[in-house]
């Protein structure tokens, strides 16, 4: 056996490989050669074994090579045939449904003051007027009960029975249940009768929020309310307390914060003021913790409240507060 | 309130910006809704007589007018208005004024003809909405050249429009804003004094009051020689900027006080009152009034109204609310009768809002007037009024409870609520200029000494009925000091924030039907009479007496009609594939007269396609918080297809709701088309209020093997009852049970029975399954099915 036999029986091989025959190092001439390498002096055996182990591992890696390619080629042919347009897909099972921007908004605050510490409670929505009114320093007669346009229900004396006009029934409730201290929103449906137009529904969502604790001051009001509207519409939103009057708390305000539209320099949003009013807040009445049994001379508290619907319609843009109450897929699917 | 700057000058010296004043106003708690300019861009206006007028060649609009405007030269002009001729008076802008919205006068030219002013129309000077013409004035209103601000006696003013809270009679007039602000602003502040007429009271009128109650405190002054006729200019401008008409000086003196110093009063024609005088008194049950209005008034059927009568005891007016027509002041009056009196806050309300009759008095009289103002009104009345001789001293009939308790203000709780450092002397600083009595302790001889004490005895004014407790005080002082200089904090909070399980739950619930393509709606809690049976449900609910509209005014058991209510709106708005949720509360009527409350429970209801989509529905939303529920078929749910439905009960819970599909004769009555799938489940039973953690099974390491059996099995079997049954015979290795074909065939199968195709998966966790354990299994669960549910293995 030469050298130039080895190369000779390789290059054959190759070309039987380029041919198509990828089995030619299992029957071809490099087997052949192999088989006679016993013939040789035993001094020439490893190198000779060395080269037709080289030569066979050159046409190994064409036959790879090659193998590889064809496995690619069909798989290419193979994923052409399967080819799919996602854009084309017809729609169907599952779609996806939509939260009412209510919900989507009332859940957002929560997160917020469940961030800062505070509980969600909740409570009926049909109310006796004791825990709408008499509780919250509103006796009656009392000229604020007009404001609330209650609605009354034919159960138990005239006018002893309401779906409630606010959420604050639910602070009552609360303070009745725990002790203080409490931190807690109050999120919820109210109804009054007040004929609908762009800006008001008769039924729709307040959100309050209640704190009673030792050594609770106006400036811990004025500071919630801060961090809560820094927290929901961002660190550049301003906000401000002015005085103001309701029955359940004294000292009262008002709190706006600066419009996001104009930055505080007056547009139509906030016609032309630069703030927005957003809602009522002070610190709780004595009148009130008295009618729940907690001593206002330990506690101090503070109470604030405002609309749930009122900030979805500003955060989308809507003109007419009306079609949140129309169920019409063509909106709620908006969102 | 609309609010004159030059009126609020009256009182203190307030300079400026009028916008700086404003946020002075808003930072007090008087929101400034608008702040209108008046009589302004006048300067360069004149008088001027038209003295020529040419048509411009090739111009049919306009034309070139020649002006007498007092310079001595004729000024020409061109203009496009015609509604004038030569010899009209005008108003005439120079070139260089400068008219109101920032509008300059220049020079200028038009086809050819040189301009050098503008003659102006109503509108261009801001004097009204006429711009189609110019305003062409009297003749002899003034001369050529005569500033037109001063012929037509316009003065530069700032008119404020301000809402004031309901707890602040005391700024519902001029001078009480100017008491605050001032105060404020550190500006002295003066109210002129005034008294009643004194010495003995007239002779020529009575005056009895027989309800002290109702009335506290009434005074009838007569004054003789009265001409009606026009108020003086000023009386006239204060009035039209505030927005009120002016009609004749006795009435606009009137109005006058009552806007300046908060005190209505009514003056009386004294000729016109029976027995020349006035008695006042509760109404008789079902005594009528024709009010100025023109309309009959009936009162004292609820409750207590307070009446003015004459002396006859003849009603001439509801006190403090509006009078009757038969002793107004007319031209002839000559001797008027003035009542100003102070009327129970609680009594003008209620009698106020049963009649439906509001008016500036009443709003007045119902948040509390100033029982001792009525002596500086009614000196203030004569004054503006301006005619007529005062008769004798006033009738003053009193019974107002002597003094004012003194609230004790501890210095430690104003700052224990504020959250401030104030000193009791700074406190007291805030108080004095807004008219508080402010006793220092006994001894307190200097500031450091009044410091030291930490208390104040405070008694508030009498304009200010609205303060009666240490937090009135301390809010006066929030005020002063400004809400908007109390430094903020935030609190540190002991716990931490959660949803309960329960609102946790909820949350997961409305995703997972979002997720199962579901909307939500949001419900109104009130339904129209006759919906509940619409939709199926017993009629039986809480309803409202007063409604604010028929449509509202039942308190809805369920959630179905408004979600039906939802589904034929989108389908007559070609919405197809309508799949939508609410959760929401509902109320029973209770069983017990006892009982404070309805029965409120929070559900969830559901609109899908049909049963079987809401079937399918109800499986992924059960899974999500129940490893298992069982469903039973039922005739009988209110508002749901008979043989398409099925209660949910939960082991252990009971029955929980409903699924199927909303019976076809409800859904005809709603006009909706085609079917209706329905879920409808009571939240606060089919929720878990505590968190659930399943137990973890091992997953197992050896092989499963399955085993598909197809059983023939009578209609009147429910598949539940099937696949109850191989649970129960299948033993421990069972893995999973699945239902995979349900095929009808009569004529194969027989009448009233279907083959039900289940897939059974088996697997131990120890070792694999021989052939001989999977064919025991098989044999055990043909023959549990056999003869315990009456079917057969299909051949």
């Amino acid at each position: 056996m030469e050298e130039a036999d080895v190369k000779t029986a390789m290059e054959e091989s190759l070309a039987r490989v380029e041919g198509g025959d990828l089995g030619v190092l299992k029957r071809g001439p490099l087997v052949d050669l192999n088989s006679r390498l016993k013939e040789l002096a035993a001094e020439d055996r490893p190198r000779f074994g060395q080269l037709l182990k080289d030569a066979r591992q050159t046409v190994q890696a064409r036959i790879d090579a090659l193998a590889a390619a064809k496995e690619s080629a069909e798989r290419a042919a193979r994923l052409e045939a399967e080819r799919l347009d996602l854009t084309e897909v017809l729609p169907g099972p599952p779609t996806r449904g939509h939260l009412s921007l209510v919900t989507q908004t009332r859940d957002e605050l929560e997160d917020v003051f469940v961030g800062m510490g505070f509980t969600v409670a909740e409570g009926p929505e049909v109310e006796t007027d004791w825990h709408n009114f008499e509780a919250l320093n509103i006796p009656k007669a009392h000229p604020a009960r007009s404001g609330f346009d209650s609605l009354y229900l034919d159960w138990g004396e005239p006018e002893s029975t309401l779906f409630r006009p606010h959420t604050s029934p639910v602070q009552i409730r609360l303070m009745q249940s725990q002790p203080p201290p409490i931190y807690a929103v109050m999120p919820g449906k109210v109804y009054r009768k007040d004929t609908p137009d762009a800006s008001h529904n008769a039924t729709f969502h307040q959100i309050e929020g209640l704190v009673v604790d030792h050594g609770i001051t106006f400036g811990d009001l004025a500071g919630t309310i801060d961090e809560f509207i820094h927290a929901y519409f961002g660190p550049d939103i301003q906000t401000r307390l002015r005085p103001a009057s309701f029955p359940f708390t004294e000292p009262s305000a008002e709190f706006e914060v600066s419009c996001a539209v104009c930055g505080g320099a007056g547009c139509r949003t906030c016609s032309g003021v630069g703030w927005i009013e957003l809602g009522g807040c002070g610190m709780v009445h004595p009148n009130v913790f008295k009618a729940v049994g907690i001593d206002p001379e330990e506690w101090t508290g503070f109470a604030f409240g405002f609309g749930i619907d009122r900030i979805a319609i500003v955060r989308h843009g809507i003109e007419d507060i009306r079609v949140l109450l129309d169920n019409d897929l063509r909106f709620v699917t908006q969102f | 309130m609309r609010v004159p700057l030059s009126w609020l000058r009256d009182f203190a010296p307030f300079e400026g910006d009028p916008i700086a004043l404003g946020e002075t106003f808003d930072d007090l708690g008087m929101v400034v809704e608008g702040i209108e300019r008046v009589g302004e861009g006048l300067d360069g206006v004149v008088v001027a007589r038209v003295l020529e007028v040419h048509r411009i060649e090739g111009a049919d609009k306009i034309r070139r007018v020649l002006v007498d405007d007092g310079t001595g030269d004729a000024v020409q002009v061109v203009c496009g208005a015609w509604n004038f001729e030569a010899g009209a008076v005008v108003p005439f802008a120079r070139v260089g004024a400068v008219l109101p919205g920032d509008f300059a006068i220049g020079r200028r030219k038009m086809k050819g003809v040189e301009s050098n002013g503008m003659i102006c129309s109503a509108r261009e000077l801001s004097m009204g909405e006429d711009g189609a013409g110019i305003m062409v004035l009297a003749d002899d209103v003034a001369d050529p050249g005569t500033p037109f601000a001063d012929a037509m006696g316009i003065q530069a003013d700032v008119v404020f429009d301000l809402a004031i809270e309901t707890n602040r009679p005391d700024a519902n007039s001029v001078a009480g804003v100017a008491r605050d602000a001032a105060a404020r602003l550190k500006l002295p502040f003066t109210l002129p004094s005034g008294s009643l007429p004194g010495g003995a009271p007239t002779a020529s009128a009575s005056a009895r009051v027989e309800s002290p109650d109702l009335c506290p405190r009434f005074t009838a002054t007569v004054v003789t020689d009265v001409v009606v006729g026009e108020s003086p200019e000023w009386v006239r401008r204060r009035l039209t900027l505030a927005g009120m008409r002016p009609i004749n000086n006795v009435v606009d003196a009137s109005n006058y006080v009552m806007l300046e110093l908060g005190q209505p009063t009514h003056p009386y024609d004294l000729d016109q009152l029976g027995g020349q005088g006035l008695l006042v008194r509760a109404a008789r049950p079902g005594e009528k009034l024709v009010t100025l209005d023109g309309v009959e008034r009936t009162l004292g059927t609820v409750g207590e109204d307070c009446l003015i009568c004459d002396a006859l005891d003849v009603p001439v007016g509801i006190a403090g609310i509006m009078g009757g027509e038969s002793s107004e002041i007319s031209a002839a009056t000559t001797r008027v009768l003035l009542e100003a009196a102070y009327f129970a806050p609680m009594a003008i309300a209620r009698t106020s809002k049963r009649l439906g009759l509001r008016s500036e008095a009443s709003a007045r009289f119902e948040r509390g007037c100033d029982p001792d103002g009525i002596d500086r009104s009614v000196a203030r009345f004569c004054q503006v009024a301006g005619v007529g001789q005062v008769d004798g001293g006033a009738i003053d009939v009193r019974s107002l409870p002597a003094d004012r308790p003194a609230i004790r203000v501890r210095t430690k709780r104003v700052n224990k609520v504020l959250g401030t450092a104030l000193s009791t002397e700074q406190i007291a600083s805030y108080l004095e200029p807004i008219g508080f009595e402010v006793a220092r302790a006994n001894g307190a001889a200097d500031a450091a000494a009044v410091d030291a004490a930490a208390v104040l005895d405070v008694v508030p004014p009498s304009f200010r009925p609205d303060v009666s407790i240490e937090e009135n005080v301390i809010e006066e002082v929030a005020r002063h000091h400004g809400y908007m200089n109390i430094e903020r904090t935030i609190p540190r909070r002991p716990f931490v924030g959660s949803l309960t399980p329960y609102q946790k739950a909820r949350r997961r619930l409305r995703e997972v039907l979002v997720g199962a393509g579901l909307s939500e709606a949001l419900g109104v809690p009130l339904l129209a009479p006759g919906e509940h049976a619409k939709a199926g449900l017993a009629e039986k609910a809480l309803s409202a007496p007063d409604p604010l509209a028929r449509e509202e005014s039942v308190l809805r058991t369920s959630v179905l009609p408004g979600l039906l209510r939802a589904v034929a709106f989108n389908q007559s708005h070609r919405v197809a594939d309508v799949a939508l949720f609410e959760i929401g509360h509902v109320f029973g009527v209770p069983a017990e007269d006892s009982q404070p409350l309805p029965d409120e429970r929070e559900v969830l209801g559901a609109v899908v396609a049909d049963a079987v989509a809401a079937k399918r529905v109800f499986d992924v939303v059960s899974q999500t918080f129940h490893s298992s529920v069982s469903l039973a078929s039922v005739a009988d749910a209110p508002g749901l297809h008979p043989t398409r439905s099925a209660a949910v009960s939960i082991d252990g819970v009971g029955v929980v709701g409903h699924v199927g599909e909303v019976d076809p004769g409800v859904l005809a009555g709603w006009g909706i088309e085609g079917r209706v799938g329905w879920i409808g489940l009571d939240l606060g039973a089919f929720l878990p209020v505590t968190p659930v953690y399943r137990a973890a099974r091992p997953v197992s390491r050896f092989p499963s093997s399955d085993i598909d059996l197809a059983f023939v099995v009578p209609d009147t079997v429910p598949a539940a009852a099937v696949q109850d049954e191989l649970y129960a015979a299948a033993g421990d290795l069972l893995q999973s049970v699945a239902l995979f074909d349900v095929y009808r065939d009569p004529e194969r199968l027989g009448e009233g029975r279907r083959s039900l195709a289940y897939r059974l998966r088996f697997q131990s966790q120890d070792r694999t399954l021989t052939d001989e354990d999977v064919a025991a299994v098989r044999a055990r669960l043909i023959d549990a099915i056999e003869s315990g549910l009456g079917a057969s293995l299909r051949g």
